[in-house]
Order: structure tokens, then C-alpha cells, then sequence
């Protein structure tokens, strides 16, 4: 059981991602990221998810997503030479000037950005993998985190093999 | 200038469709004011689950996509039940819903529900169609997607104003339907096959198992050449009855809970599992580890979903069932020999046949058997869900695919009346018989005037013990005999079909089974029998749930 990340690419029609999220509930996997945009096709999206499953449940749900009429192409990019990426917003409680000066230490380390500064709380964004965003998290909950939203993981495959349709 | 609802009917007609079974009601007004001076055959029945019922009865007994239509909100959900019957057994089916019009929709309008929100997870695919020049494109590919590769129904739902809507352009019409995403494997990989090949011809014990994915591919020509060449018997499941003659001596009858004592047998001991059209359903398999554990096992099937979805397999070949057989009938260099597994299962055939009690009580398995013998192959037999249905396909010879029409994944009481309808117009120079329970019969009962109104000449069998009896059954053998609500009411069935004007018997004796039977056949139209059969008879052997196929009860040893 370890996450995969499935690149599933999609007609960009009204419902379809409820059609895949669908197919996940009813058959008893578990979505634990998901994100969803446009991509280099016109009328093509490209969702990412990542889900916990064996090697058989796994073969499974993306043999069910190929069966869904408006689901193009499902690769998974397990295995595979990739970058996968996610990206937070952590708003942190600033109580102090020296945790203020900690907290923007913190930030420079993991390579975050000030996004908002305000007389209580400061807002920090950064990219990188899961790892990344749950060590910068872990080390923020000391001052107070107020607010964190993270976006699905993307990911994409390393050189100049691509998630393409034709299945 | 067309509107909506002229371009519907307009495309229904390209796609060949001569009748469909519906309910009108408020939004689908346009479509069946389309329809009154239009050529289409529309057969009303008297709730919308029947429509979709009897369109999935069409399709199966001819092969072609059946249509049902209803209205929106109550009329499309009452589709629901059909809809998803027609999944579970991959049945190309086109269901047309109406919608409240675009402007109210997520408004909870009068009748409004989010039908295609509803039928996602029991369709193949569905639309909800925004203009009335998406009316035609979406017409073709809903038959297209529904009629191939793993069939299965397709519902289009109609806002009252893309009905109303018009169309100045006449709209070019595409020869075929491209889909990019959509494209079902047809031909075998030649590779699979020829490990196939080698595996069925090295087999010491070779089984086939063959499925309703042989009736739906119409392979059953292939099938019974394949096995004949090679001298393999085969089961069948119960969607798999009549893909190869009931009397073939290469037939060993059905597998799983309620099969055949030889057949279980057989699949525990093959050395070789050839698994044509299906899907490792839990009713066929019982306990899965102990399921064909010394056989290598080749898997054909035309959805990959299928292949390892529950069972782990030695050769999956994806693709159409009587290409594929056909593919290896021709590349076989082979053929078999009478060779000492098929003595063996000769001998369990003789000391382990299907048997009842034959003690001059009214007992329904040889009601079945007497009309398996008058109709002697011809005629199609539904059945509702149940004991009915399990007696049926145990003790019903039949001859010919497409002559058996149940429903087997989703178990839907109430089915075989309305599909037996839909049966006759697809065959209608056929005798349709729907077995029934007291129970089932009366989950659709209104049909009966539907098959009044039109004189569909159905003879529906109520094989009638007052009980819900396969629940019953069960709570007999594995609930200490505790019947908590099982127990129906004495119904007078002869009764209720000359309210409708129906002409119908009683039977309470054995003897008067075959001469009721023939009256029943005799009978210009509709004509019901109220069989009042044993109560407490059982259908044996089974499997209990969990246990492994070959630890059967009530079987011949027993």
C-alpha cells in the first residue's frame, strides 16, 4: 500500500469530474489529493489524484477510469522519473517581534514568500513536494498556525515523455 | 425549421428503432405530441421501472439497443431500478428522460430531479442535453456507446425547452461515431492467444465457463465448435444458459450456489479453466480461494476491468468473446479425444444428477420440466427473481441463446412481466413465458394491464407458495426456521387477471399441469396459470454463502 499518483486527462465537459470522483466513493477508494485544470489540449483537462492502494487495487480503479466514456488517458506516474509539486498558504500568528523574525527565518530556509504581512499574522506560500510542506508545517505550529490551504499535487513526468491522449 | 423533439424521433428512427416503452407526463409533452403522428410503435405501460424492464427485455431476446421514455423527476426515477438491472447484465439499453426546462434547472422545480447526477453510477454514460442541435450527435452516440463493446444502457435527459427548442440548419449526420475516448478492443492479442492455444492443448482436464459476455457477442456458434473439437465440457452461469444446447452432451448445466452437483465438481477439479464472458460473480464462485484451485485459468473478455478484478488469471485475453473463439477454433492444430476427465464427470453426472421428490405432489420443478418438454426448445422464457428464477435455469432445457431472459446481477424482482413484454416485440412469432413467484408478480403487477391493453401474448407461470420463498429458504437453513416476514397471504391471481380481462387457471394438482400448460399455449393473447405449488419445496443443492463450490447441500448425497 503507498500513494500513486495518477495523471488522468480528461474532456473538459460539465460533470466529468464528478463522474471520476464518483467512480473512486463507489468503489471504495479513497482520493487523498486531487487537482484539476485546464491543460495543453483544447477541450482536455488534466486531473491529478493521489490515492493508497496495492499494486491490484491501483491496476483496478484506472482500468474503471479508462471505462468512463469522457476519461481520454490514465498514466501512472508512480514509478516513473517525475516532479511532482504542491503548493500551501500557511497563515501564521505573530505575537512578538522575535517571532517575527523567527518565523521570517523559517520562511527563507524552506524557501517560502511572504505573501501578507499584517499587525497579527503573516502569510506564507510555498511549492515543493508533501514532505516539504508538512516539515515547513510542523515547524510553524509552534508560533500558531491559523489558516493552511494546500492545493492538490500535480506532477508530470521528467524528460520529454508525456501524458498524452491516444489510448 | 425542426425542433427537438422532431430531431429526437428523427434520430431514433436513423437508428433503427421501431418501438419503445414509456409513460408520457408534463415535460416529455412536445416529445409525445412527436410522437402521436410518427411511425414508432410506443407501447404504454403503467409505471416507468416496466418501461425500462421491457426495453432491456427488447434488447436482450434481439440483440438490438431497446428505448424506453419517461418524464422527468418521479418518471425518471422510477427508470432507476431498470436502469441499473440492464447494467449489472451489460444490456444495451437507450433510456430518454424529460427535464424541466434549462432555465429552472438546480431551481427544485415541479418534478425536477438530477437524473443524470442519479443514473451516473448504472450507466454506461449519460447526457443531460443543453440545445436541440446537440439532439442528433448525442442520439447517435448514445446507441453507439450502448450497442458496443461492453454493452449497457445510456440515459439522454431532455430539458422541456431543448424539446421546444428549434433547429433552422438541416445538421449533417456523421457515418461513424469517433470518440477519443471510447474505443473498445474487439481482436484478441495474438500472443494471449497463442499461449491459449498451448494451455488448451497440453490440458489433461480442461472446463469451459462461459458467461452471458458469449449470448450478448452472439459466440455461441464458437463456442460449441471450440468445445466440440477439443472435447471440453462447459458450464454455464445463469447468464450463460443456452449459449450452448441444455441437452449438448459436452453440458455439464449451471455453476455456483445453486449449479449442478457435477458441474462444482468439475470446476475444483479442472486443471484448466477456460472463462468465457464473465466476471467471477461471487454467487458463481463461493469461497474465491477455493475456486478452481489446481486449474491454470484463461480469461476472455471484452472488458479488462474484468480481467484480475476478482480472481487472478494465467492468460487474459481482452476483446470480443466470438472473435476470440473463433480465432482459436482456426489455429487449433488439434482436436480432443473421449478422453478419462470426461469419464469421470459421466460418472458424476449419473450418481449425482438434479433431483426432486416426485411423489405426485404439485412440485414446481416438474412444472418446468413439462413445459421445458412442450415447448421442446422454441418459445423464450423470463423469469422474475428468486426460487422461480433458480428452478427455471436448473430444470429448463434450453436450446438456444437469447431464449432465456433474466435478470442475474442485479436480481430485480418484478422483472420478468415487463421484460416478457419487451421480449414479445422484439420476437414476436415466439411464445413468451414469464415464471413467476407470488412474490415478484406482485412488484409489477399493474402490467398486467399493459399486456391486457395490447393483448401481448405472455403466459405468465406463478409458481405461487404464498411465501417469499427464497428468503424463506434461506431462513429455513441458516435462521433456525425463523419466518420473519415471509410469509405472504393467499392472493386469487385468476382473479386479479379477469379484473384486467385476462384469462387465467387455478392448478393444484400434478396431473393437471400439462393440460393447463396447453390451454395456456392454446390461447390467443395473455393467459395467466396460478400454480399452487408446494410451499416449503426448496431449491437444491446450494452452496451456503462462504462455503467453497464442492461443500453443496441438499444435493444427492445428502
Amino acid at each position: 500500500m503507498k500513494p500513486h499518483s495518477l495523471s488522468i486527462l480528461v474532456e473538459n465537459r460539465a460533470g466529468v469530474l464528478s463522474r471520476v470522483t464518483g467512480l473512486f466513493s463507489r468503489r471504495g477508494f479513497n482520493i487523498e489529493s486531487l487537482a484539476v485544470g485546464t491543460c495543453e489540449e483544447p477541450g482536455m483537462s488534466r486531473i491529478t489524484i493521489v490515492c493508497i492502494g496495492d499494486d491490484a487495487q491501483i491496476e483496478q480503479v484506472m482500468k474503471q477510469l479508462n471505462k468512463l466514456i469522457d476519461v481520454i488517458k490514465v498514466s501512472d506516474l508512480t514509478g516513473n522519473e517525475r516532479v511532482e509539486r504542491e503548493l500551501a498558504m500557511i497563515k501564521v500568528t505573530v505575537d512578538s517581534g522575535a517571532s517575527r523574525s523567527e518565523i521570517l527565518q523559517i520562511a527563507q530556509i524552506f524557501r517560502a514568500q511572504v505573501v501578507d504581512m499584517g499587525t497579527k499574522t503573516i502569510v506564507l506560500q510555498i511549492t515543493g513536494n508533501t514532505e516539504k510542506i508538512d516539515a515547513l508545517e510542523t515547524l510553524l505550529r509552534q508560533y500558531g498556525v491559523k489558516e493552511l490551504v494546500r492545493t492538490g499535487k500535480i506532477g508530470m513526468l521528467r524528460g520529454s515523455k508525456t501524458v498524452k491522449s491516444g489510448k | 425549421m425542426k425542433t427537438g423533439a422532431k430531431l429526437l424521433i428523427e434520430g431514433l428512427q436513423r437508428e433503427g428503432v421501431e418501438t419503445i416503452f414509456g409513460y408520457p407526463g408534463g415535460v416529455v409533452l412536445p416529445i409525445y405530441d412527436e410522437l402521436y403522428d410518427s411511425p414508432l410503435r410506443h407501447i404504454l405501460v403503467r409505471h416507468e421501472q416496466a418501461a425500462a424492464h421491457a426495453a432491456d427485455g427488447y434488447a436482450r431476446a434481439s440483440g438490438r439497443v431497446g428505448v424506453c421514455l419517461a418524464t422527468s423527476g418521479p418518471g425518471a426515477c422510477n427508470l432507476v431500478t431498470g436502469i441499473a438491472t440492464a447494467y449489472m447484465d451489460s444490456i444495451p439499453i437507450v433510456a430518454i428522460t424529460g427535464q424541466v426546462p434549462t432555465s429552472l434547472l438546480g431551481n427544485d422545480a415541479f418534478q425536477e430531479s438530477d437524473i443524470t447526477g442519479i443514473t451516473m453510477p448504472v450507466t454506461k454514460h449519460n447526457y443531460l442535453v443543453k440545445k436541440a442541435a446537440d439532439l442528433p450527435r448525442v442520439i447517435q452516440e448514445a446507441f453507439y456507446i450502448a450497442g458496443t463493446g461492453r454493452p449497457g444502457p445510456v440515459l439522454i435527459d431532455i430539458p422541456k425547452d431543448v424539446s421546444t427548442g428549434t433547429v433552422e440548419i438541416e445538421l449533417p449526420r456523421e457515418e461513424t461515431v469517433t470518440l477519443r475516448g471510447y474505443q473498445p478492443t474487439y481482436k484478441g492479442h495474438q500472443r494471449q492467444i497463442d499461449r491459449a492455444i498451448e494451455l488448451i492443448t497440453l490440458a489433461e482436464r480442461p472446463l469451459v465457463y462461459a458467461g452471458g459476455g458469449v449470448v450478448l457477442s452472439n459466440a455461441s456458434g464458437e463456442l460449441v465448435r471450440l468445445v466440440e473439437q477439443m472435447m471440453i465440457p462447459v458450464t454455464t452461469t445463469l447468464m450463460g444458459l443456452g449459449a450452448i444446447p441444455g441437452d449438448h452432451p459436452l453440458n455439464l448445466g449451471m455453476l455456483g450456489m445453486h449449479g449442478t452437483e457435477y458441474a462444482n465438481f468439475a470446476v475444483t477439479e479442472c486443471d484448466l479453466l477456460i472463462a468465457v464472458g464473465v466476471r467471477f460473480d461471487d454467487r458463481v464462485t463461493g469461497k474465491l480461494d477455493t475456486f478452481a484451485p489446481h486449474a491454470k485459468i484463461i480469461h476472455v473478455d471484452i472488458d479488462p476491468a474484468e480481467i484480475g478484478k476478482n480472481k487472478q488469471v494465467d492468460v487474459p485475453i481482452v476483446g470480443d468473446v466470438g472473435n476470440i473463439l473463433g480465432e482459436i477454433v482456426i489455429r487449433l492444430q488439434k482436436t480432443g479425444q473421449y478422453h478419462p476427465w470426461l469419464e469421470k464427470i459421466k460418472g458424476w453426472k449419473k450418481k449425482h444428477p438434479l433431483r426432486y421428490k416426485d411423489d405426485g405432489k404439485l412440485r414446481p420443478q416438474y412444472i418446468i420440466q413439462q413445459l421445458s418438454d412442450l415447448l421442446k426448445g422454441e418459445g423464450i422464457i423470463v423469469s422474475e427473481v428468486g426460487q422461480n428464477q433458480m428452478w427455471t435455469a436448473q430444470y429448463y432445457c434450453f436450446r438456444k441463446p437469447r431464449t432465456w431472459i433474466t435478470s442475474g446481477g442485479l436480481g430485480t424482482m418484478g422483472y420478468g412481466l415487463p421484460a416478457s413484454m419487451g421480449v414479445h416485440y422484439a420476437r414476436p412469432d415466439q411464445a413468451v413465458f414469464d415464471i413467476a413467484g407470488d412474490g415478484s408478480i406482485q412488484m409489477n403487477i399493474q402490467e398486467f394491464g399493459t399486456i391486457a391493453q395490447y393483448k401481448i401474448p405472455v403466459k405468465v407461470a406463478i409458481l405461487n407458495n404464498q411465501y417469499l420463498g427464497m428468503v424463506r429458504q434461506w431462513q429455513e437453513l441458516f435462521y433456525d426456521r425463523r419466518y420473519s416476514f415471509t410469509e405472504l397471504p393467499p392472493v386469487d391471481f385468476v382473479k386479479i387477471g379477469q379484473a384486467y380481462g385476462i384469462d387465467g387457471i387455478r392448478v393444484e394438482s400434478r396431473d393437471d399441469v400439462q393440460s393447463a400448460l396447453k390451454t395456456a399455449i392454446d390461447t390467443p393473447g395473455p393467459f395467466i396459470l396460478d400454480f399452487r405449488i408446494e410451499r416449503e419445496e426448496n431449491v437444491f443443492p446450494i452452496v451456503p454463502p462462504g462455503a467453497a463450490n464442492n461443500e453443496m447441500i441438499g444435493g444427492s448425497n445428502s
